[in-house]
């Protein structure tokens, strides 16, 4: 197998035996980015150098006799997680020529654990967005079929390790933003549990929702991506003081004694024959697999986006009230103050954050925040014990991860219509949950002339990172559906 | 909940963004398609629900007060879009 191809765990292990060089897997992966990037777009910016440096770095500390957990595994850095020196934009006008002036934690765990930083991926502007459509710095397209888009807001990254352009990709979810571009591009895609991965680093949206995770071509390079990032850190607060349960070491090949939940209120023959059939075998594998496939309710999950579209832009117009021109980032001259950040934010932000900031602004205004914000705050309560009533009865529950297969370029041009796309992720990440999203099955949309993945998602309560990985791996062994077909792009190796 | 339609020069206005006459109608549209698809919550009866922020459990993190390392000035003025010495340069915000 050629050396792009090769999973992360598999790349850790030749490096550590110094049959293969970090040197080597970075040439080879820069030497892909180079050949491919006109056609798939997944980086803002390519780290040529800054990766080269790193390789050096991982070779001296393999060559001293350090056994590294991804040593010489080449990482997408999603643009809105800081990496010193680097640009750093998050997908946005407002921080086009911004340098990071220190690196996120989750991707300095990355870094130490022998990752070499290849480039800084595509994002929807703000992490707002389902397709990448809303960068304002660049198209990326889905390597499976570059007449659709790779998902968002994380589909620079999915795209990147999709197309063999990193083996390891750094999301962000506060919607669905891991799982779905997973879906889109054939990858796996992990959200653990709130508070796990230290968001110390990463360009705020909805604070209480966004996360970090892995995107990866198998479920174990997403464990033992997990398994280094995981884990207090003093920087962020919000992240959790509570021992984290190593998840590499504990993957299964099979579900026997686990209980798995299909939802009653995600029934799936409105997703079209052709993918309800998939979710359909979906299940019985896990059935077959060993798993008790049992019903469970979840009556106030069809609250979840209304609940979600007051709770993230509420938060987003605060968190991005920072970008003003002050200290950091773009400026436009104005008048005088007032005109300045007006002037500023006018000319720095996108249409879809504009729309988030604005719809925040007025559901926390004087005479709206009981009525919107405060509302949408017990409906969350409401939809968090739905889930904890549910996992009274299993150990998971599986359901799609996105509406439908990656779409056509300009197909949502309605904000709402968007929106649905994360009908199935929102409810988790309101919870909190640890969920993931694990290719599936194949379905042709119509007019297209070759299938796309579907994603099948997984999710479990709070701190069950571990259950989740295991049961994603004893079924992306058993059914091996992201092997059935190839990308899109030129061909590996050529 | 309200139905009414938002004022959305207002609300720019709060939110310090300059809008044009064409976002106001655009904006003005999409903001009102949403906040009926949102109006569906005052179905739910939540007079009994307590409010959640958060939904890990969390509380106050403290740590010992002692002086530490952290950026230094030079490194975060060289991100700034103005400057004059050791300072942000912003527009005049006391009138002469």
């Amino acid at each position: 197998m050629e050396i792009i191809e090769r999973s992360a765990a598999q790349i850790a292990r030749e490096v550590n035996a110094r049959s293969l060089s970090a040197r080597d897997v970075t040439e080879a992966v820069l030497a892909r980015i180079d050949a491919v990037e006109g056609e798939i777009g997944s980086y803002v910016s390519v780290l040529h150098e800054h990766a080269r440096a790193a390789a050096a770095r991982v070779d001296e500390r393999v060559d001293a006799g350090e056994s590294l957990p991804l040593a010489g595994v080449p990482l997408a850095v999603k643009d809105n997680m800081c990496l010193v020196g680097t640009r750093t934009t998050a997908g946005s006008k407002m921080l086009e020529h911004w340098r990071a002036p220190y690196t996120a934690t989750a991707v300095q765990r990355l870094l130490d654990a022998g990752c070499v930083p290849v480039g800084k991926a595509n994002m929807d502007e703000f992490a707002m967005g389902s397709s990448c459509e809303n960068s304002a710095l660049g198209v990326t397209r889905n390597p499976y079929d570059l007449t659709r888009v790779p998902g968002g807001s994380s589909g620079g990254s999915a795209a990147a390790v999709a197309a063999f352009e990193a083996a390891i990709g750094m999301g962000s979810d506060t919607g669905g933003s891991i799982r779905e571009p997973a879906a889109f591009c054939n990858l796996v895609g992990f959200k653990p549990t709130y508070g796990r991965i230290s968001r110390y680093g990463l360009i705020a949206f909805a604070s209480s929702l966004d996360q970090i995770g892995p995107l990866t071509r198998t479920v174990e390079d997403a464990a033992l991506a997990y398994d280094v990032m995981a884990g207090k850190d003093p920087m962020d607060a919000t992240s959790i003081d509570r021992a984290v349960e190593p998840t590499a070491t504990h993957l299964r090949t099979d579900l026997s004694g686990m209980k798995v939940g299909l939802v009653k209120q995600f029934g799936t023959s409105e997703l079209g024959g052709e993918i309800d059939a998939v979710y359909r075998k979906a299940y019985q594998d896990l059935q077959a697999l060993g798993a008790e496939l049992v019903e469970v309710e979840l009556p106030t999950a069809d609250y979840g986006l209304a609940t979600y579209y007051l709770i993230a832009p509420a938060e987003c117009s605060s968190n991005l009230a920072r970008f003003d021109g002050v200290r950091y980032g773009m400026r436009v001259d104005g008048a005088d103050v007032h005109d300045m950040y007006e002037k500023t934010r006018a000319a720095g932000f996108g249409p879809e954050v504009k729309r988030r900031i604005l719809i925040g602004t007025y559901a926390l205004s004087s005479g709206y925040y009981d009525a919107y914000y405060v509302r949408a705050q017990k409906a969350r309560t409401l939809i968090a014990r739905d889930f904890e009533r549910a996992f009274a009865q299993c150990d998971l529950i599986a359901c799609p991860a996105a509406s439908s297969p990656a779409f056509q370029f300009n197909a949502k041009s309605d904000p709402y219509s968007m929106y649905l796309m994360d009908y199935y992720t929102i409810p988790m990440s309101l919870a909190g949950l640890p969920a993931l999203s694990v290719p599936c099955g194949w379905t042709t949309p119509a007019g297209a002339d070759r299938p796309m993945p579907l994603g099948l998602q997984l999710t479990a309560p709070l701190f069950k990172e571990r259950d989740v990985l295991a049961a994603a791996h004893a079924y992306e062994q058993k059914t091996q559906h992201a092997a059935a077909h190839k990308p899109a792009i030129a061909t590996v190796g050529a | 909940m309200s139905s009414e339609k938002i004022d959305v020069r207002y609300v720019a206005k709060l939110a310090r963004i300059a809008l044009t006459d064409d976002e106001v109608e655009r904006f003005g549209a999409q903001l009102g398609d949403l906040l009926e698809h949102v109006n569906a919550l005052s179905k739910l009866d939540v007079s009994q629900v307590a409010a959640t922020a958060q939904v890990v459990e969390s509380r106050n993190v403290e740590r010992v007060d002692e002086t530490r390392p952290c950026l230094d000035r030079e490194t975060v003025l060289e991100e700034a879009p103005q400057r004059q010495g050791g300072f942000f340069r912003v527009p005049r915000i006391i009138a002469e």
